[in-house]
């Protein structure tokens, strides 16, 4: 252990006093070093060094009293039991007027494949991807400055061509199916989504689906 | 200085580096841990791609998959001040050893008329606390949620506030973050106990949260672009 250089400069002689006889001075170190150890594997497996991770989400203030603020190129999104995912394009139209025939609800599901969410996102969002992809490259290239390239994206994303998303759930919906659509969304970009209230005549179309 | 093999007997080894390093890393994991009581419910939150780290300094209410809520402030003083002013509100007295043991405990998912009971009761006993049906969020005869929401909220910007300008007098910088609001819930919960919880929220006019989700890889289709090339 720690030793002392004996053959320091100018030590002291040897054969003046003499010495008692070299005792060891080596201590025993196994139970302050299994301590050690046990207090380390202690720390070890109860440290969490983790900090939950968390997802940020703006929810809309309350809309001003008035006629529904008509969104353009809006897809509602429909959540209910059993994981399943209606969505219908445009407009609601509980009756078929000028605009277009009554609202139909379409079906689509979290797998991955034909008819999944992740596909028809997919398609939705293209245009948007192949801009955000070249605005990519650009910026790869140096062709574009950081702060052009947050200013194109953001304003790919607000684009009035690019569309909203409308996150309705109805009573039996769970937390996760909303968690998992808006990851969704995220995943693949998409420029606006918002969760919002469901409204009587989409509740009625959802029961006639799932007939609940 | 070379060393003779030592004749006979146990081989010898420096063990010092070895110590040395266990008791680096002893101090550090002793330093740096921070222990935590047991929240009164697990909850088990979906996955997500989100990966924005929660602040240290939160409010936090957790609903459980029965639609329990619980509140919990991180910051400490404001946990107090919010104590204080809950009581004033709702007449309900809290000893100063009982403000004391409050400021430690985690989340709370009982009545404030419970609550004196609840601190005073060992940390077994509350796990098995009975009433603990959440926290009341009948937004006209029992708003204790929005209550707790609100005046956590005002204390722990507050709280916020006055260490920034104390850091600042001190010519520091101040390390702590704004006051987030964070939302548990477990993936199984009804999406309508949520949506009461964020109707709360946004009565009080606060309308960012940080839903907390355990992160899932992946990430965005265009990392994944980027990943196959």
């Amino acid at each position: 252990m720690a030793e002392i250089a004996e053959d320091g400069g100018g030590g002291h002689k040897k054969g003046g006093k003499k010495r008692a006889k070299k005792q060891s001075t080596k201590i025993d170190m196994t139970p302050m070093v299994d301590l050690a150890f046990l207090l380390l594997t202690f720390f070890v497996l109860t440290s969490t060094f983790s900090k939950p991770k968390s997802m940020e989400l703006t929810f809309p203030a309350p809309p001003p009293p008035g006629p529904p603020v008509e969104i353009k190129n809006g897809i509602t999104f429909i959540l209910t039991k059993d994981d399943r995912i209606f969505y219908y394009k445009g407009e609601f139209r509980d009756k078929p007027n000028d605009k277009g025939p009554a609202t139909e609800l379409q079906e689509l599901n979290f797998s991955q494949g034909k008819g999944s969410l992740h596909q028809f996102l997919a398609d939705e969002t293209k245009g948007l991807h192949d801009q955000v992809l070249a605005y990519d490259k650009q910026l790869l290239n140096k062709q574009l400055a950081d702060t052009t390239y947050k200013r194109l994206v953001k304003l790919a994303k607000s684009n009035k061509d690019t569309p909203t998303f409308l996150i309705k759930t109805d009573d039996k919906a769970t937390y996760k199916d909303v968690i998992d659509l808006i990851d969704e969304l995220n995943i693949n970009i998409v420029g606006k989504y918002v969760v919002t209230d469901l409204m009587k005549g989409e509740l009625d179309l959802v029961n006639a689906k799932t007939g609940g | 200085m070379s060393k003779k093999p030592s004749k006979g007997g146990a081989p010898s080894l420096d063990m010092t580096p070895m110590v040395d390093l266990a008791f680096l890393l002893v101090t550090f994991f002793m330093l740096t841990a921070s222990f935590r009581m047991a929240e009164p419910v697990t909850v088990d939150p979906p996955s997500s791609i989100g990966d924005v780290t929660l602040p240290d300094n939160h409010i936090m209410v957790t609903i459980d998959n029965n639609g329990r809520v619980f509140f919990g402030i991180s910051n400490t003083t404001a946990k107090i001040a919010a104590l204080e002013k809950m009581s004033t509100k709702y007449g309900v007295k809290f000893t100063p050893e009982q403000v004391k043991k409050f400021s430690g405990l985690p989340s709370i998912g009982v009545d404030i008329k419970d609550l004196p009971r609840y601190i005073d009761a060992t940390e077994n006993e509350r796990t098995n606390f009975q009433p603990q049906k959440g926290i009341p969020n009948d937004s006209l005869k029992n708003p204790q949620l929005k209550d707790w929401i609100a005046n956590g909220g005002t204390e722990a910007v507050r709280a916020y506030t006055e260490a920034k300008e104390k850091a600042e007098a001190a010519g520091q910088e101040l390390k702590a973050e704004k006051p987030r609001y964070a939302i548990k819930c477990d993936g199984k919960t009804k999406y309508i106990f949520v949506k009461d919880v964020v109707k709360t929220f946004t009565d009080l006019k606060i309308y960012q949260f940080n839903l907390i989700t355990s992160l899932e890889g992946g990430g965005t289709v265009l990392d994944q672009e980027e990943k196959k090339k």
